[in-house]
């Protein structure tokens, strides 16, 4: 299973965090630091897995920003490598040529988006269109929600003039 | 709140939103891990979930029933029994479906659903021949036909290895697996390769012998550049080191080292030493390699090593002259290397005079001109570096005292070199200094016998006390070369008077302090500054070293080494007090007793007083400058015991001081030293030194005492020994 999502810029800036396992505040930052330090450093040449406290790291840099994912000792690396891809490309979908400005913009969307993909550490969801349906099925949902918070404020406005 | 919440979760695994089918599904394994009891009741769902067709609601399906397999024996009778043809038959047709744009990545259909599936069949098929069996082909299908030139699909045929290494033997498909691992080690990336040797690693122990036909390619992955691999590579190949191709394997090792990084070089050093060790095929490849790797990498040898080392070199006599001369032109070339210099410098100690004369030439060797001062100089050198520790220090000292007995005309030189290390801060390497300087000069005639050869350690013991020692100081590390003791062996009463007084000193049999402790050594001069040892153990070599260095005296009172047990001395605790810091056990040990085995019992004039009441008392030992007389009496209570008031009267016209009085007695009497009246004996023998002597005999009635005795003295500043042998105390002591 997935123990966690981390997404740090290059500048080791942290842009994501998502724990599938209990970890307490106290520990998440120290993980967090430990593991910025730990794969920042790592060369370009060199593949992609970490062993790290007796999980497996799996790391994946896309532009200015790197996806990890802690796995266990018996998961399929290369599949874990498949879903951060799964990840990215559902991303780039939804947000059309995403860049980390999306992102640092509108974290909550990536939020939902990861929810759809991954939950409880396990994948979801093996289809993009899928989850892009969803999103917008939550986004026109939004919407709604908003035009009738806006109706009744006007209402309201209205009233008491 | 996961017990209050499953029954409604299980509700909605069959609830008809496919969305709410996949989120219930992931929900519950949580809950079933959180509560394994609850899982009998999801086992039901989760088989009509397997038959899904929306692949969200199937993967996230399969993935519960592996986990309930995981959690629940029941449950993964219950599956493989009725899903594991269903699940085969999912497989083949998602391998085999039609394009699909939904659900494509990289040309494959879902490859998700693909490394799902075998995980699950894996799960089913490990340890049961019939789902094992139902699973060949879609596996034999999946591993040929699953294209290798994406990530995706790298990663289906990763999983259908590892599933065809867990279920049942099938010697087609495991032929098939290790292939595709080969062909996936020399893919250039390195996350196929870093996977591939992981794999291996696991594989190794189901075919070693498979994995064997790629040797050459892990050894490459040894060298890469990308430090995962290497570690991985490592470890495989010292996995794959078996006695045929140890030799192969280890010259590309220790070839390799020379080039690596200096954060690999601990691990690759480790590994290596570890490998030689167990697989080599004799003494002299041993040793070569040995060599090499100190002086490649010597300062990443640990302390244990060195020891093995310096065993494995003293168990090869033939080995001697060799071994010396290859170290020290190691020395010559490389003597930055801790571990190098360590042994180097034990070596030319143990061996100096093979070096010097070579003795003992192979074949294949160069004749070594090295002299004797050349020899000395290699030791000062060690001895003068920075980087020496202290253990290196004091073995440098140690070796050049052993230098200076089979050296004697760089005995001066020697002499010179201890001397300049008597103020040294570090109280181990000032307490050798002092001592053997002391011995240089004024005990030179034992001196030869002190530093003789140490015997051939032996191996197993060394093995099986290394496994089983709690401390790894530095000072046990100094057990190893100065002369580890061995397993009790049959006691040697080294006293025995019946018998003939000549012990061997290197009994190879022997245990070293146990025939100590035979003898009961008991010297009125306390121990010096060495008193940091409580142990009884450590105070037995302390004062042992005090008979060397008469020299170093304390006015604390004596106290009684051996009367511990006579057989009792657990060889631990033996050890330990070995480790205390001091040097010269047993090698000092054995020649003592040798000295004592050695001493020449002069007559005794037997002078009966007769006016003692039971017991009278008698002239024990009288020589031209020295009378001693003992007088006896028995505490009431213990006719074991004895009293005995010692006199010892000056007959000489000049006085004697630093006046030392010391005895032994064999192993059935137990020797107990009060303090003496005074250390000065002064000329005409009208004033007496006092001191009294308690025995307990524990052959009471059997045998009488017996007892030899030692006396050291300066007069006129000119040191004086004299020693007797008492035999005609009164029976029924």
């Amino acid at each position: 299973m997935i123990h966690f999502v981390l997404l740090v810029s290059r500048q080791g800036k942290v842009r994501l965090t998502k724990w599938y396992s209990p970890y307490s505040q106290k520990e998440r930052t120290k993980v967090i630091r430990e593991l910025t330090g730990l794969i920042l450093t790592r060369g370009l040449k060199l593949c992609n897995f970490v062993e790290w406290r007796g999980y497996k790291v799996v790391y994946k840099r896309y532009a200015s920003l790197y996806f990890c994912m802690c796995i266990d000792q018996d998961d399929n690396e290369l599949e874990v490598l498949e879903i951060i891809h799964h990840y990215v490309e559902t991303l780039d979908r939804y947000f059309g040529s995403v860049c980390e400005l999306d992102l640092i913009f509108n974290f909550h969307k990536a939020y939902y988006i990861l929810d759809e993909l991954l939950l409880a550490g396990e994948l979801q969801e093996p289809s993009k269109k899928i989850v892009a349906r969803l999103i917008a099925g939550q986004d026109s949902l939004v919407e709604a929600a908003k035009e009738e918070a806006n109706s009744i404020s006007n209402i309201i406005a209205q009233a008491t003039k | 709140m996961a017990r209050d919440l499953a029954p409604e979760v299980e509700r909605l695994l069959q609830f008809r939103d496919p969305n709410i089918r996949k989120k219930a599904a992931l929900c519950s394994i949580r809950i079933i891990k959180k509560v394994p009891d609850l899982a009998e009741n999801f086992i039901n769902p989760t088989a009509s979930l397997l038959k899904e067709k929306h692949h969200g609601v199937l993967i996230t399906g399969i993935q519960l029933c592996t986990d309930l397999c995981k959690i629940s024996p029941e449950a993964l009778e219950h599956f493989r029994k009725k899903c594991t043809e269903g699940l085969v038959k999912t497989l083949k047709d998602v391998v085999n479906s039609p394009y699909a744009p939904e659900y494509d990545i990289a040309g494959i259909t879902d490859p998700f659903l693909h490394i799902r599936l075998l995980r699950l069949l894996r799960v089913l098929g490990q340890g049961d021949a019939y789902a094992s069996d139902c699973m060949n082909d879609i596996l034999a299908q999946v591993a040929t036909k699953t294209e290798s030139n994406k990530n995706a699909g790298n990663a289906i045929l990763y999983e259908c290895v590892e599933t065809i290494m867990s279920i049942e033997d099938n010697g087609g498909l495991r032929v098939l697996a290790i292939n595709i691992l080969g062909r996936f080690l020399s893919n250039r990336d390195n996350n196929i390769r870093y996977v591939a040797l992981n794999m291996l690693t696991k594989a190794i122990i189901v075919d070693a012998q498979a994995v064997q036909r790629h040797r050459t390619t892990i050894l490459e992955c040894v060298k890469d550049s990308d430090a995962s691999i290497r570690k991985r590579a490592l470890e495989l190949v010292y996995l794959l080191v078996n006695e045929t191709n140890v030799k192969p394997l280890t010259k590309e090792l220790i070839d390799y080292l020379e080039v690596s990084e200096q954060d690999f070089k601990g691990d690759l050093t480790a590994k290596i030493c570890s490998i030689v060790e167990k697989f080599s095929p004799d003494k002299i490849w041993y040793i070569d390699q040995m060599l090499k790797v100190l002086s490649q990498a010597g300062n990443f040898v640990k302390g244990e090593v060195c020891n093995a080392l310096i065993v494995v070199i003293s168990n090869a006599p033939d080995l001697h002259g060799y071994t010396v001369r290859a170290l020290y032109r190691a020395f010559q070339a490389s003597s930055e290397q801790e571990s190098l210099v360590r042994v180097a410098v034990w070596c030319i100690g143990e061996y100096g005079d093979l070096l010097i004369n070579n003795t003992g030439m192979l074949n294949i060797e160069d004749p070594l001109m090295v002299t004797e001062s050349e020899a000395v100089d290699v030791v000062e050198t060690a001895m003068k570096r920075h980087s020496s520790d202290l253990t290196t220090k004091s073995m440098a000292l140690i070796a050049l005292l052993k230098l200076s007995s089979r050296f004697p005309s760089c005995s001066e030189r020697i002499r010179e070199i201890i001397i300049q290390h008597k103020g040294n801060f570090v109280l181990e390497l000032q307490q050798r200094s002092i001592e053997f300087n002391s011995i240089l000069e004024k005990h030179k005639d034992i001196r030869s016998a002190l530093v003789e050869r140490i015997p051939v350690l032996d191996e197993a013991t060394f093995s099986g006390r290394k496994a089983s020692s709690v401390s790894a100081s530095p000072a046990s590390s100094l057990k190893v070369p100065n002369g580890t003791a061995k397993p009790a062996s049959p006691l040697v009463d080294l006293l025995d008077l019946s018998s003939d007084d000549t012990p061997a000193p290197s009994s190879s049999t022997g245990d070293f302090l146990q025939d100590l402790l035979g003898v009961d050594l008991a010297p009125s001069s306390g121990p010096s500054s060495t008193n940091q040892a409580t142990k009884t153990g450590a105070d037995a070599l302390l004062d042992l070293l005090s008979i060397g260095s008469a020299s170093v005296q304390s006015s604390s009172p004596g106290i009684d080494i051996f009367s511990l047990g006579q057989d009792k001395f657990p060889p631990v605790t033996t050890f330990d007090g070995l480790a205390s810091p001091s040097s010269l056990p047993a090698p000092v040990a054995a020649p003592i007793l040798d000295l004592l085995g050695g001493l020449i019992s002069s007559p005794l004039p037997p002078e009966n007083n007769g006016t003692s009441p039971a017991y009278p008392s008698i002239v024990a030992f009288e020589s031209s400058n020295l009378r001693i007389n003992f007088s006896f009496s028995k505490p009431p209570g213990n006719p074991q015991a004895t009293e005995i008031q010692a006199t010892f009267s000056n007959l000489s016209q000049n006085d004697y001081a630093d006046f030392i009085f010391q005895a032994a007695v064999p192993k059935f009497l137990q020797l107990h030293l009060e303090p003496a009246s005074s250390n000065s004996l002064p000329a005409g023998g009208k004033e007496t030194v006092k001191q009294t002597l308690r025995v307990t005999n524990s052959q009471h009635g059997k045998k009488s005492l017996v007892m030899r005795i030692r006396i050291a003295y300066k007069m006129n500043g000119k040191d004086m020994l004299e020693e007797g042998q008492i035999n005609r105390f009164p029976h029924g002591l």
